[in-house]
């Protein structure tokens, strides 16, 4: 077996993973974590360059390339992140030395399973990576064992088995439906084979497949009405974690489903998947604003943000041709790289306040300022406005909509209008005015907030027209 | 003889749905532990039948991780589970039975319209199987539904995955890459469930969901 760049991006975790599972103490295994972290990241990097043709399991192709720079890239941060937010944990006494060493070896578990998900080329062993990185996910978010924490991972873990349940049946089907073309065996589960051959499946096994996987996969991209583990997940979990889920793991499930939607577009004869998508899209925008206003808990407030970007993205996808899937793809991006910058300041946030209650904070500008300012910063991107980056994807979403279907794009607008409402109601709590709580300095890592609010600023600014033509690209492939 | 490849087939999956509506209407976590039980045994015939008139040998190992895990394993584990907790009393519902059933009777009419319908061109026999499956599986959904309790919803699952494993052994020539890692899978949900269970149990004396419940929503 010849190790190419491919293979090295799973192996770095796996044994990585293994390694963390029985080294002791934070100093040692905190950087461990980021280094394995960094790792991968830079062997992800290479395969823009030396690219394996596609095997029987594993692939790389334009589409998923973009999502394993990306998962790997906020997988680094997050890691840096991280160490400084559970070192903190340790200290105050709400992580014990031996759940660290559990952690640590989970949080590379997830990378595995989030790279697996992305290079398989076979619909069961993506099924698979998503089981494994779900149930990862389910024990971390339990981690802290208290009454809430277990259970929102006790919810967590009932409907995303059942949308995983759900997935696996959906792609039982799309076998059923490969059968007859391709044969019987392995072939019939290879993404590469079956997008070949997907014009001549039974359409109507097609679209029933697609509406299982929908509902899926679905559930874990946390599209309304399937989002009711989302909220709790996110605010229980330790916050790197909610990181992670935000950025990375719901982009997974939502390239799942896109991969499964290409399938569809090819078959001439099966049920145009977009308005499904564009549906619950603007369902879980419309519901995520209006849920925006009653949250008092800080990271859950963010959580129901990630519900509404998701629902955008799903939205821009749904649309389908090549504007608005560029602008779906650069929303996709921006906003793991915003949402993830949030939660890395809201984890010191709450931290310095010793609780995620958005009453007990306030004037954080002047107690915290660097802190302050950064969450203002990333709150004013997620928002939408100019001229960060999400403003140029938000923008580019709702105008090519207008051109097409202008009531879709009045709803759509309205959704976004409400949610930047209600962050600013909160932010201007959050940020301004009298300090309340506890004022302590914050001992935190900055750099990878920073790091990702200067990717948006600049990506609003300037896009390298390498990457410009690299999603056009990618557009295209997703029709 | 084709024929009664056939009728043995069908016969199997449709006992299956036949078990699950058993299962719908158990109040006792001890009785529900049995018919699961009888339930994965028949999975675990079925699958070996399929293996059978397939003549994939490689599905006789499914059959036997159905037997042995499911049938023998989980259900003495979860047992113990109850016995030590000292949860054997009636298991709360949602829903009445009646309405449980009826409700049953629902999704099997749903997923014997979906499926027949849409499969109209594939062999009968892989037809039936995948819409007694897809039965079994929305029945195992209806069970997580309709109970409160940990123990309970824990069996619904894993009803809910031995209808999966029933189509993907339907599906002609599947890649064993995928049965196995559906087995696998569950056992990894057991293992889960399992310190999920005991950790409830430690924090609370109780594994009643009910009792967790303080935190629909927002702590306010």
């Amino acid at each position: 077996m010849n190790f190419d760049a491919l293979t090295v991006v799973l192996v770095i975790p796996a044994l990585a993973a293994a390694l963390l599972a029985v080294l002791p103490g934070y100093w040692l295994t905190a950087r461990l974590n980021v280094i394995a972290a960094l790792g991968t990241f830079l062997v992800a990097l290479l395969l823009f360059f030396a690219r394996p043709p596609a095997g029987q399991y594993l692939h790389v192709d334009d589409l998923n390339n973009v999502f394993i720079v990306l998962t790997t890239f906020v997988g680094f941060t997050a890691s840096v992140f991280s160490a400084s937010y559970i070192g903190h944990e340790l200290e105050t006494g709400r992580l014990t030395p031996r759940f660290l060493r559990f952690y640590h070896a989970m949080y590379q578990v997830l990378m595995f399973a989030m790279n697996l998900a992305l290079v398989a080329n076979n619909i069961g062993v993506m099924w698979v990576a998503i089981e494994l990185a779900t149930l990862t996910t389910v024990l971390m978010v339990g981690i802290y064992r208290t009454h809430e924490a277990l259970e929102a991972a006790w919810k967590y873990f009932i409907l995303g088995s059942v949308g995983i349940a759900l997935a696996l049946f959906g792609t039982i089907l799309v076998y059923m439906a490969a059968r007859p073309v391709i044969g019987e065996g392995l072939d019939a589960m290879v993404w590469t084979m079956l997008i070949m051959h997907a014009a001549q499946f039974d359409p109507a096994l097609l679209n029933v497949a697609f509406v299982f996987l929908l509902l899926g996969y679905g559930t874990k991209v946390g599209l309304a009405p399937l989002h009711a583990w989302l909220p709790d997940a996110h605010a229980e979990g330790p916050t790197p974690i909610s990181a992670v889920l935000s950025g990375l793991l719901l982009n997974v499930a939502l390239y799942a489903l896109l991969r499964f939607k290409m399938l569809l577009a090819v078959n001439p004869k099966a049920v145009a998947p977009g308005p499904l998508m564009v549906t619950m899209g603007l369902i879980s925008v419309v519901f995520a604003a209006f849920m925006l206003y009653r949250r008092r808990d800080i990271k859950r407030m963010f959580a129901y943000s990630s519900i509404e970007h998701m629902g955008i993205i799903a939205f821009a996808f749904g649309m389908g041709g090549p504007l608005a899937n560029f602008a779906g793809l650069l929303h996709m991006t921006m906003h793991s790289l915003t949402k993830s910058a949030i939660f890395f300041a809201v984890g010191h946030v709450a931290q310095v306040k010793g609780t995620q209650q958005i009453a007990s904070m306030g004037g954080l500008t002047e107690t915290n300022p660097v802190l302050g300012w950064g969450l203002v910063l990333g709150v004013v991107a997620i928002a939408g406005l100019p001229p960060l980056g999400i403003f140029m994807s938000e923008f580019l979403v709702v105008t090519s909509t207008f051109a097409r279907e202008p009531w879709l794009a009045i709803i759509l607008g309205f959704g976004i209008l409400i949610g930047v409402g209600a962050l600013f109601l909160r932010l201007n709590t959050i940020a301004f005015g009298a300090p309340r709580g506890t004022t302590a300095k914050a001992k935190a890592s900055y750099v990878p907030m920073f790091a990702h609010l200067a990717l948006v600023l600049t990506a609003g600014v300037y896009m390298p027209p390498a990457l410009v033509s690299w999603f056009q690209n990618v557009a295209k492939l997703l029709g | 003889m084709r024929g009664l490849d056939f009728d043995v087939a069908h016969l199997l999956a449709g006992s299956l749905v036949l078990i699950s509506f058993l299962q719908l209407y158990q109040d006792r976590l001890y009785a529900l532990l049995n018919v699961f039980a009888v339930h994965a045994v028949v999975l675990a015939l079925s699958v070996a039948w399929q293996a059978h008139i397939q003549d994939a040998p490689h599905l006789y190992v499914t059959a036997a991780i159905a037997l042995v895990f499911k049938a023998f394993v989980i259900p003495v584990a979860l047992h113990r589970i109850i016995v030590r907790l000292g949860i054997h009393r009636e298991i709360e519902k949602v829903v009445g039975v009646g309405t449980a059933m009826l409700l049953g009777m629902g999704l099997v009419a749903l997923s014997m319209v979906v499926m027949l319908r849409v499969t109209a061109e594939a062999d009968p026999l892989a037809r039936e199987d995948l819409a007694f499956a897809l039965a079994v599986v929305l029945i195992g959904l209806l069970m997580m539904v309709t109970r409160r309790n940990a123990v309970s919803q824990v069996v619904g699952f894993m009803s809910l995955e031995n209808g999966l494993v029933l189509a993907a052994t339907g599906a002609k020539g599947m890649p064993l890459v995928v049965e196995i890692s559906v087995a696998f899978s569950i056992l990894i949900a057991f293992i889960v469930i399992g310190i999920f269970l005991f950790r409830i149990r430690e924090r609370f004396d109780t594994v009643d969901l009910d009792a967790l419940d303080s935190r629909r929503g927002e702590r306010q």
